[in-house]
């Protein structure tokens, strides 16, 4: 098993074929899409894949160390930035193929017009915390 | 076995340890360790007498804690086999418990915490999932506080005020996973209400069972937000609204009025509307103004343009709002309302769409992101 990243984002990710703003769409059109995330997770929860799951606000704010005594710098948010995330889903599973297939049905997600949003999402392996034993034989 | 029963003696278990020399600390991890105990045999052998059953097994639980400690700290004078009363309580044990876990010295998360676990008798799992963070983070939030409070006497009194803060925030985290923490707060408040003779126990009760009975309407079967005036009335919970209209009346007779006996009679003008024009929104306002004198929070004058905007008309709402700063919470959510009410509906979607941006949880950024759908597809017809 391996843990991978399926990550939204606001900015950032290559423009989708229907990609129009949520507040574009009629209601019914966003109940659907809620409705197929919910499904989404909870048909990854069924079958064992399901790590977690988490939307963020798109405001954030950076922040950086000032030395000794003094309180940390702020900045932003930055209404320019490239990269925003939107929110990402962590899963469990057996190979790279499957994590690229269900970030696939994700991407499936209804939209405007109630077709598929194509929304590009990035895939990320976690980095594991250890080697496995028998890989590693001399350790 | 009724858990709810189980729950219900902690804190009754945990002074009786108290009271016979277990300190604090020691003690509250020895009935946690009953319950889970109780949990696990009560099913198939339940006790005669509960409450004696969790104190003689916390008892031997504390005194084998005791036992492997002994050595280096040297307590064996709580070791006779008999215990040795404690002084007399000059208040009730119940009470001083809230007050120990609703500490000034806490932080408002690890009072929440401590508060469920030794009074409310939840076990740190059951913590742990309704806050959505790890068992093994809980429980070091649960040992911290404990050690914070190691220091405080027993029998020091408290301010009714903190405890009640602690119960506010509880009920308002509301219900994820499988513990219900508004009813657990509502449960915990009118532990309180019998322990305390206070009116704002009375009205923190009051608002918390009047804002309960609305629950069941409030969320659609998809679980999309649904506003007050579009709730199904019907499906209220009338008993619920008469206990907590039955409370306020009597707190209000006392003539000692606060901030929760002051929201509880604007929760209750809502429940006495058969439907939503029926509002009696001028004697809401009047009840803004009331709370104003006593918090002046913005949020309590945000809420105000919204009532004066029903009370009034809209524009008076919008000049109510027009005083207060646009960075405060939902702010762009009240003024999208206003204008909508107003007939400005493209500045109104484009406000929702803004509410939407900087609303803090999922449920009301999915409503504020269809209201704006719902006046964007209106208005391209």
């Amino acid at each position: 098993m391996a843990k991978y990243l399926l990550l939204k984002h606001y900015r950032g990710a290559p423009a989708p074929c229907n990609g129009a703003p949520m507040d574009q769409w009629t209601p019914e059109e966003v109940s659907a899409h809620i409705q197929y995330m919910h499904d989404f997770a909870a048909r990854l929860e069924k079958t064992g894949e399901f790590v977690d799951g988490q939307a963020l606000a798109p405001e954030g704010t950076w922040v950086r160390y000032d030395g000794e005594g003094r309180p940390p710098v702020t900045d932003g948010p930055f209404a320019e930035t490239k990269d925003l995330i939107a929110g990402w889903m962590v899963i469990d599973v057996d190979s790279y193929d499957r994590a690229v297939e269900l970030a696939g049905e994700l991407s499936a997600a209804p939209g405007a017009g109630g077709k598929p949003i194509h929304e590009w999402l990035e895939v990320r392996p976690f980095l594991a915390a250890t080697p496995a034993t028998t890989e590693c034989p001399h350790r | 076995m009724n858990e709810a029963l189980l729950r219900s003696l902690t804190p009754s278990v945990l002074t009786v340890l108290v009271r016979r020399g277990a300190d604090f600390a020691a003690a509250e991890d020895a009935v946690q360790d009953a319950l889970v105990e109780a949990l696990r045999v009560w099913p198939a052998d339940p006790p005669r007498d509960a409450k004696g059953w969790l104190v003689t097994v916390a008892w031997r639980r504390f005194l084998d804690g005791v036992r492997a400690d002994t050595a280096r700290r040297r307590r064996e004078d709580l070791l006779d086999e008999e215990p040795v009363p404690g002084p007399a309580p000059a208040v009730d044990d119940t009470l001083q418990l809230y007050f120990l876990c609703a500490h000034p010295s806490l932080t408002p998360s690890s009072a929440v915490a401590l508060t469920l676990r030794a009074v409310g008798g939840l076990t740190t799992r059951q913590i742990a999932q309704a806050y959505l963070v790890p068992e093994a983070t809980m429980a070091q939030r649960i040992s911290r506080a404990k050690r914070t409070v190691s220091g405080v006497r027993f029998d020091q009194p408290g301010d009714v005020a903190t405890v009640l803060r602690v119960l506010y925030l509880v009920f308002n985290e509301g219900y994820s996973g499988d513990v219900d923490l508004s009813a657990e707060a509502i449960r915990l408040t009118r532990q309180l209400a019998a322990a305390v003779d206070h009116p704002e126990v009375a009205g923190l009760l009051a608002l918390m069972l009047l804002h309960h009975a609305r629950r069941a309407a409030r969320t659609a079967p998809d679980g999309s937000l649904v506003p007050l005036a579009e709730q199904d009335r019907g499906r209220w919970d009338t008993a619920s609204i008469a206990e907590g209209v039955g409370i306020l009346q009597a707190a209000l007779a006392r003539d000692r009025l606060g901030e929760f006996q002051a929201q509880a009679a604007i929760a209750a003008l809502h429940a006495d509307a058969p439907t939503a024009e029926e509002t009696d929104w001028v004697q809401i306002v009047e009840w803004y103004d009331e709370l104003m004198r006593l918090t002046d929070s913005p949020v309590v004058r945000l809420n105000r343009a919204v009532a004066v905007g029903e009370a009034d008309g809209p524009r008076a709402g919008l000049a109510a709002l027009a005083a207060l700063d646009d960075s405060l919470p939902r702010h762009a959510a009240v003024a999208a309302y206003l204008h909508e009410r107003d007939g400005d509906l493209a500045r109104a979607a484009r406000l929702y769409a803004e509410a939407a941006r900087k609303a803090t949880n999922l449920a009301e950024r999915d409503h504020l992101t269809r209201q704006a759908a719902r006046l964007n597809s209106g208005r391209r017809q």
